[in-house]
């Protein structure tokens, strides 16, 4: 698996990526790749950065030195929106559902980008937006079915369980078709039935071609999906490479826990 | 769309129910008017979560673009009414960024100061706006020759309008645009990385409800025949902020709900007219505290709620 997907060329390539708040340096000149097609973990103890990576990726902040470049496009300084319009997805740490709305609502505003009936077109409901919105609810119903969520498309979002609403958020991301999907501790609060569920689906999604970045804190998940590991320690790459490579990699082992070994390990 | 069809059918029939004409050609009209204003607000305030509590300055410009234009021009009432819409969408396009950019506390007093720079500008610019005194002598309504002279037609014609208005709003939520709103409210965040220009979202709901406000009030300088500053105070803008909230935000019928209420509720307090802000203030205040969803969507949740109850109790 690794040694087909380390031929092909880097999806995203990030290079002295630079973000303080203050006097705290969130990341300070990050520098990794990301190879098309992979499961590609994000590792690091709380406060390292991880979070800060993914909202630069996405463009909400703004980075004050470096470059992300996705398929050799700059989107550096790009607005949010179009980095979504370049293929950019993600989920949240902490839950950002539209909890105004119906599952199904939530997913379709995922397929947003994919769509194009304009206000004027909207408000007078001509044709081709009836036929429109067949297609955005059908695309919706596609993510909802992957993620095994369709008996709950016409449930508020509001009153779902909260394992199940981080699984609207992966749907809501994956409705846009992307070709990075940033997932940011997809298993917090999750319990043991929920998070294997998760590792399949999160296959699943690899197997449909879309390259994961992941944030993860449940190290047996991260060592038994992820194809490529980064590790960041206080803004910076403490280490990077294989699975096997990062739980052998002596600085990782002190940066979590102070050596406690057990930690990283898969059981 | 079954509310839509079940309310053109309560409109089309109320004429014809032997109701104390009274009720149907005034107050029936200033409902249509209302409901107007308020679906409208409501695309700002209870799907986008924008509050505006300038809007009544929307309505003025509607207003006096069609009073101005029609006297002391002689424009046709539909070429005025056209250009108090360019001119309230313009100035909605101009104001919605810097503005838009603001949230709460911030957005509830920079638009309650363009209410009241508005108003200001209706009461001071007397060689336009006629001053406190306001402006009289509007000629009717002519649309392609009818005249819109009478009570009867003005129903009528308001009943359009206002069917118009629901319909447009109702197209405008149930579509690609009105989600993209509602995930603005939902959360602005993950609205812009869904892919939602949300600044331009914003822009655009501003606008549309700047429009649906020009629009009434263009209609209203005709009905009236006259207008005054009075009409667009802050006291009206803080009833239109109540319409929505009465109703329940983010309902289209919620907001018509709202707007028919405080209608009648002015018609019944024509005797206490000196403390209506205070009534309007204290109803505010209630609903918020007792049903934070709104008077329409709180009681159609209890309804629901206990039919259910009801349903489940049969063996
Ligand atoms: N908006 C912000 N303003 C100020 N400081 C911030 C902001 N966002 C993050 N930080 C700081 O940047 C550092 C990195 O935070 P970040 O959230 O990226 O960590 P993380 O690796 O995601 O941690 P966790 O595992 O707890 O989620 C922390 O010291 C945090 O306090
Ligand atoms: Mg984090």
């Amino acid at each position: 698996m690794n040694s087909a997907a380390d031929a092909c060329a880097p999806l995203l390539t990030v290079s002295g990526l630079e973000q303080s708040f203050g006097g705290v340096m969130a990341l300070a000149g990050i520098d990794f790749q990301v190879p098309a097609g992979l499961i590609y973990a994000v590792i690091g103890p709380n406060g390292a950065g991880k979070t800060t990576l993914f909202n630069a990726l996405c463009g909400f902040c703004q980075p004050a030195a470096g470059s992300i470049r996705l398929d050799g496009r700059e989107l550096l300084g790009q607005p949010p929106y179009r980095i979504a319009a370049a293929g950019v997805a993600r989920t949240f740490q902490n839950l950002q559902l539209f909890f105004n709305m119906s599952v199904r609502e939530n997913v379709m505003v995922g397929a947003h980008l994919r769509a194009h009936t304009g206000l004027l077109a909207a408000a007078l409901r001509l044709p081709r937006v009836r036929a429109e919105e067949d297609r955005l609810r059908a695309w919706a119903d596609d993510a909802l079915t992957l993620c095994d969520l369709s008996a709950w498309a016409e449930r508020p979002a509001a009153v779902l369980p909260y394992g199940l609403m981080k699984r609207v958020e992966i749907a809501r991301a994956l409705a846009a078709q992307p070709r990075l999907l940033l997932l940011d501790e997809p298993a917090a609060g999750l319990n043991d039935t929920e998070t294997l569920d998760l590792r399949e689906l999160i296959t699943r999604i690899r197997a449909s071609g879309v390259t994961i970045l992941l944030v993860e804190h449940h190290m047996p998940l991260v060592m038994s999906i992820a194809d490529r590991l980064l590790v960041l320690d206080y803004g910076c790459v403490l280490a990077e490479g294989s699975p096997a490579v990062i739980q052998a990699d002596p600085r990782v082992i002190a940066a979590y826990l102070g050596g406690a070994e057990s930690c990283l390990d898969v059981e | 769309m079954a509310g839509f069809y079940l309310f053109a059918a309560a409109v089309l029939l109320l004429p014809w129910l032997g109701i104390d004409p009274y009720f149907i050609t005034v107050v029936g009209v200033a409902a249509g008017l209302h409901i107007i204003l308020a679906v409208g607000l409501n695309l700002l305030m209870g799907y986008a979560g924008q509050i505006s509590l300038g809007h009544a300055a929307f309505f003025a410009i509607g207003a006096y673009a069609s009073a101005i234009l029609t006297t002391r021009y002689a424009w046709p009432g539909l070429l005025a009414l056209a250009a108090g819409l360019v001119l309230a969408g313009s100035i909605a396009w101009l104001l919605a960024r810097p503005i838009l950019r603001l949230h709460g506390h911030y957005l509830a007093m920079a638009t309650l100061g363009f209410g009241v720079i508005a108003h200001v500008i209706m009461v001071q610019a007397s060689g336009w706006t006629g001053g406190p005194d306001g402006l009289g002598g509007i000629p009717p309504l002519n649309l392609f020759g009818w005249v819109v002279d009478s009570d009867t037609r003005w129903y009528a014609v308001m009943a359009a309008a206002t069917l118009l208005a629901l319909w447009l709003s109702l197209n405008i939520i149930d579509s690609r645009i009105g989600r993209a709103l509602r995930a603005v409210r939902g959360s602005e965040f993950a609205a812009q990385i869904m892919g939602i220009d949300t600044a331009r979202a914003k822009t655009q709901v501003f606008v549309v409800s700047a429009l649906f406000a020009a629009f009434a009030g263009s209609l209203f300088a005709h009905q009236q025949s006259f207008v005054s500053p009075d009409s667009f105070n802050l006291a009206i803008s803080v009833e239109l902020v109540t319409m929505v909230v009465i109703g329940g935000m983010a309902s289209t019928f919620g907001a018509a709900f709202g707007a028919i209420a405080l209608t009648l509720l002015r018609e019944g307090l024509v005797v206490f007219e000196d403390y209506e802000m205070l009534i309007h203030g204290a109803l505010l205040m209630v609903v918020m505290i007792i049903l934070p969803q709104g008077l329409f969507v709180g009681i159609g949740q209890g309804l629901r709620r206990v039919l259910a109850l009801v349903l489940s109790r049969q063996p």
